[in-house]
């Protein structure tokens, strides 16, 4: 169980992490990270399937079916535009190396 | 709960690989040169925690959440596969609002459950739940009018006399509606306060115009993440609080970079709607003068330097092959030519670089704002193309108008400037810009594509 205190102090530290993580971002890379960190909320979809496994009503399960299939959307989406935008990465490889001698 | 080898334990130990996974693969998307490998270290966590999910205590409905989870995982792949690099950021929108009204409904489920069974959350949890639903639910319909508005559904950007203040009023309904289930929980509190917060996202991005959208985008990134995060507490799911809070904190510090680099406050791009209405600038115009494609290819085939400005118009006409094209020609002339990249140009800060690399652009051509623009009176001719806002003087020169402080690429400090532009109308963000009008400016109006077609073959029959 994540309860009390220690949710609080999950939530700040993940909020730390996030916050150092993207500080030194070159702008270059700003749509791809947003592109990135939105497949990474994909994960939405263990949430969804948990719900709706344990859905009973009709009600629930009609809400349960949609999470399920939003939160795959996101997920499946998410990922093939961010390794497209990425993929435009690949062709520098000149410029690679010229990072790689700094 | 079984023994020490149980399955919930396995379920827990791939949720923590997957948090560690995405915490790396977030890290390495953030540098140039392991941005690519970052993805595939995300996915693998995804594809772990999902995996694993199946096997979670007392589960059920499984024909329903495997019909739900390969419709949407096929659709979605082949939607993202055959999008063009130039739709990109509305395609990022509207997966974004996905996840958001997934964290939504899931929500308003469990206050379903809460309402109508014995079931009983906690208060922290009833609270999470709810703000989760109403940050989910901003997410999901705000972005989808952010997708329709990039996607050209929307044109227009509805604003009307106290729209703020009726916005504000609406948004303290639905909290005050929110805090109504809370103390009554029944299901059609819960139907209420989830549609009051869906109407909210509208309201509050209807007025908000296309220029400020990626800003807008990004924050509902951040709301997702929030809502994940939340709805990751009232599951009890670690990969869920984690990555979304991750994405949260992420979210928010990118809104403000990208704010930043466009010289707006968040505040202002919510509330301040721009463009259109005020025209303070549209005072002393004068004549646009017009040139032809072949002159202006002799133009610039007889320069020492060129400066290439492209903007949104070039990615909407995919013209930035036929553009490449043209820059190796003029190379191959003797000319020294550089492409100047804004921070916003495109849809989203980054996206011009993305589109020209698809082009096979090289890296070291390609310049920022601060390095090209001392360099920019050293240049024969400036060629700006489908590019309005970002280079309009104003932004420098007019403390009355509402782009003003927002840095430009001055491109008019140049001795010519070609502007390859489709139409005489204004720009994204509805300012006249006097760059036109100058008298050292010519205009070479048509699609950027056929455009780039006469410069070339005007450098053909040199």
């Amino acid at each position: 169980m994540i309860d009390g205190f220690v949710a609080l102090y999950v939530f700040m530290l993940a909020a730390f992490v996030g916050n150092e993580i993207i500080s030194k971002v070159p702008v270059v890379l700003h749509t791809p990270l947003m592109s990135g960190s939105n497949f990474i909320h994909g994960i939405v979809l263990v949430g969804a399937m948990v719900a709706l496994g344990h859905a009973d009503t009709q009600l629930e399960k009609v809400f349960g079916f949609i999470a399920v299939f939003l939160g795959a959307g996101n997920a499946a989406g998410g990922y093939v535009v961010t390794e497209r935008m990425l993929e435009m990465f690949k062709s520098k490889k000149k410029d690679k190396k010229a990072e790689g001698e700094k | 709960m079984g023994g020490f080898f149980s399955m919930s334990l396995l379920i827990k130990v791939s949720y923590f690989v997957a948090a560690v996974l995405f915490i790396v693969g977030l890290r390495r998307m953030s540098a140039p040169a392991t941005a690519r490998g970052g993805i595939v270290w995300a996915g693998v966590g995804m594809v772990i925690a999902t995996l694993a999910t199946f096997g979670t205590d007392g589960m059920h409905n499984q024909v329903l959440i495997i019909s739900a989870l390969a419709s949407a995982t096929v659709l979605a792949w082949i939607s993202g596969k055959k999008v063009a690099m130039t739709d990109m950021p509305q395609m990022v929108a509207l997966y974004n609002g996905m996840g958001g009204g997934s964290a939504a409904f899931i929500g308003a489920m469990e206050l379903f459950k809460a309402a109508n069974t014995a079931h009983s959350m906690s208060p922290v949890a009833t609270t999470l739940a709810l703000v989760g639903v109403f940050i989910g639910g901003i997410s999901l319909s705000g972005s989808l009018i952010a997708f329709g508005k990039l996607q050209g559904l929307i044109d227009k950007r509805y604003t009307f006399p106290g729209q703020n203040i009726f916005n504000a009023l609406f948004a303290i309904a639905v909290i005050a509606a929110g805090v109504y289930t809370y103390m009554h929980m029944e299901t059609m509190n819960i139907w209420i306060f989830f549609g009051g917060a869906l109407v909210l996202g509208i309201l509050m991005t209807m007025p908000i115009g296309g220029a400020d959208m990626p800003v807008v985008i990004s924050l509902y990134n951040a709301f997702t993440g929030l809502a994940v995060s939340f709805e990751g507490y009232v599951l009890q799911n670690e990969a869920m609080i984690i990555a979304g809070m991750l994405v949260g904190a992420a979210g928010t510090l990118l809104t403000q970079l990208m704010a930043k680099a466009m010289n707006r406050s968040l505040g202002n791009v919510l509330f301040g709607s721009m463009g259109g209405g005020e025209s303070a600038s549209g005072g002393e115009q004068g004549e646009m003068k017009e040139v032809e494609g072949a002159d202006a290819a002799i133009m610039m085939a007889y320069s020492e330097r060129v400066i290439i400005v492209p903007g949104y118009g070039l990615a909407v006409a995919q013209a930035q092959h036929k553009l490449w094209e043209l820059t190796q020609m003029l190379t191959n002339n003797g000319v020294d030519v550089k492409f100047a990249i804004h921070p916003v140009a495109g849809r989203m800060p980054g996206h011009m670089n993305v589109l020209l690399a698809e082009a096979g652009v090289p890296y070291d051509m390609i310049e920022d704002m601060e390095d090209i623009n001392p360099q920019f009176n050293q240049a024969d001719v400036a060629l700006v193309i489908g590019a309005n806002d970002v280079v309009n003087p104003a932004a420098r020169d007019d403390p009355g108008s509402s782009i003003y402080g927002m840095p430009i690429l001055e491109v008019d400090n140049s001795k010519n400037v070609i502007v390859i532009k489709r139409g005489r109308g204004t720009g994204f963000a509805g300012i006249q810009n006097g760059l036109f009008f100058k008298d050292n400016t010519k205009m070479l109006f048509g699609d950027a594509q056929e455009a780039v077609s006469e410069l070339i073959q005007g450098m053909k029959e040199l």
